[in-house]
């Protein structure tokens, strides 16, 4: 098999990419503004859904909230390399030499400071707007910091996976929706027990033991399910 | 540069092409020519490392190379210049400018015009440039003439030329006999799925 020495350094190349992908994404702001407000529409139902209940509202804000997060998350995903399956730009990193390991982490990146920051940024908007008690705004905001970027690493992988499918993006939350279920219990687990007054750390311990072993697998995994798209 | 022995590449446990052996040393040129559906993209494909062969061994020992396929990489939000400078930062060329590949190719006039605006002439164009940005040693090109004007082929032509006099080499699949000028220099053909 020909392998090609790639010319610019690893790091050039994924900073390349970070700069180019924020300014696309900042370019198609329809694609950059969807997530957030798919997330405020989601989260702004449920009170009119169950009825305006202070105390209620504030018991089922981290699952509201991080449902929502979800949601968000998984719609924005199947955007994280269509475009670059879809005009070739994939087919280039594969013969660039750079290991497609490397470029798959610096589209997850680039996904989460695009669709998974804002949504750690609206999360103390979206807690005041449910009623959640104030005292476990920072537990909500921290699950949210570890969680969200869990979320974008485990669904490049399915993204990677359905690319080269017509309708990838339905059999996408199939797939990534069980993978998501230990981070919600583990995430709301944590700001319920910080409601309750109880430790809450060990949840925080878990989602960190999640983030660090989604980033030492999922661009593996990622890469390699974009050469089987790809092939 | 390239040297591939008995390559074969099946699809639905299919052969697509006969197995291929060449050895294309720098200077050289594999034409593949062939009707549609004979296996040329394919072909390019393979030896660009994108798909891997069902059998056979492909070995490269160019430094480095460049593929132009069927679609072009280029974002439609990002404007000419962007695209261009976007591959020569990713790939770590620095040598040649965007700025002068672009006014080598005839895009000067657009450089700044969002590619979305750009003709499928000139999208090829902005392939051909990315191609000279790349200072690759081994040029793949699949169907390097489509869509280009009478200017354009002659361009491709004469970039094609330069490179292998300056030693490069290159693999160019075209379904079209209109380039068999091109015979003298060529070391392989590729017809109906085999290579003679």
């Amino acid at each position: 098999m020909n392998v090609q020495q790639a010319n610019g350094s690893m790091s050039g190349a994924f900073f390349a990419l970070v700069r180019r992908d924020l300014l696309l994404a900042f370019r198609r702001r329809t694609e950059l503004l969807f997530p957030v407000i798919f997330l405020l529409v989601v989260v702004s139902l449920f009170p009119l859904g169950i009825g305006p209940s202070p105390q209620l509202l504030g018991r089922i804000a981290p699952g509201v909230i991080w449902i929502a997060a979800l949601l968000a998350t998984v719609i924005s995903l199947d955007a994280l390399f269509r475009s670059d399956y879809e005009d070739g730009t994939l087919e280039q990193f594969v013969i660039s030499g750079h290991p497609l390991t490397l470029i798959a982490l610096a589209k997850i990146l680039t996904h989460w400071l695009v669709a998974g920051l804002p949504i750690v940024l609206m999360s103390p908007l979206l807690a005041v707007w449910m009623n959640l008690p104030s005292g476990t705004l920072g537990v909500m905001v921290a699950t949210l910091i570890i969680g969200t970027p869990i979320l974008s690493l485990i669904g490049s992988i399915g993204v990677g996976l359905t690319i080269s499918l017509k309708r990838g993006g339905q059999l996408l939350s199939l797939l990534v929706f069980p993978l998501y279920v230990p981070i919600l219990i583990i995430a709301t687990a944590a700001v319920m027990a910080s409601a309750d007054a109880l430790p809450y750390t060990q949840f925080l311990g878990l989602l960190a033991a999640g983030l660090i072993t989604s980033l030492t697998l999922a661009p593996f995994a990622a890469a390699a399910a974009l050469k089987i798209s790809l092939s | 540069m390239l040297s591939a022995s008995k390559i074969n590449f099946e699809r639905y446990f299919e052969p697509v092409f006969k197995p291929v052996s060449f050895d294309l040393d720098a200077g050289g040129l594999l034409l593949i020519t062939g009707a549609n559906g004979c296996g040329k993209t394919t072909l390019i494909r393979v030896l660009a490392g994108i798909l891997h062969p069902t059998s056979g061994t492909l070995s490269m020992t160019a430094a480095n190379m460049a593929y132009v396929g069927h679609y072009l990489a280029i974002k439609d939000d990002l404007s000419v210049i962007e695209n261009l400078r976007f591959m020569r930062d990713f790939m770590g060329t620095s040598q040649r400018s965007a700025q002068e590949v672009i006014a080598e190719v005839g895009l000067e006039r657009v450089k700044h015009n969002q590619a979305r605006n750009l003709s499928a002439g000139q999208r090829k164009r902005c392939g051909l440039a990315r191609l000279l940005l790349s200072e690759a040693d081994l040029w793949l090109l699949d169907e390097p003439y489509s869509n280009l004007d009478v200017e354009g082929v002659d361009l491709v032509d004469r970039l094609l030329l330069r490179h292998l006099e300056a030693g490069g080499s290159a693999v160019v699949a075209t379904h079209g006999a209109h380039r068999l000028e091109w015979h003298g220099t060529v070391d392989y053909f590729l017809e109906s799925g085999a290579l003679t």
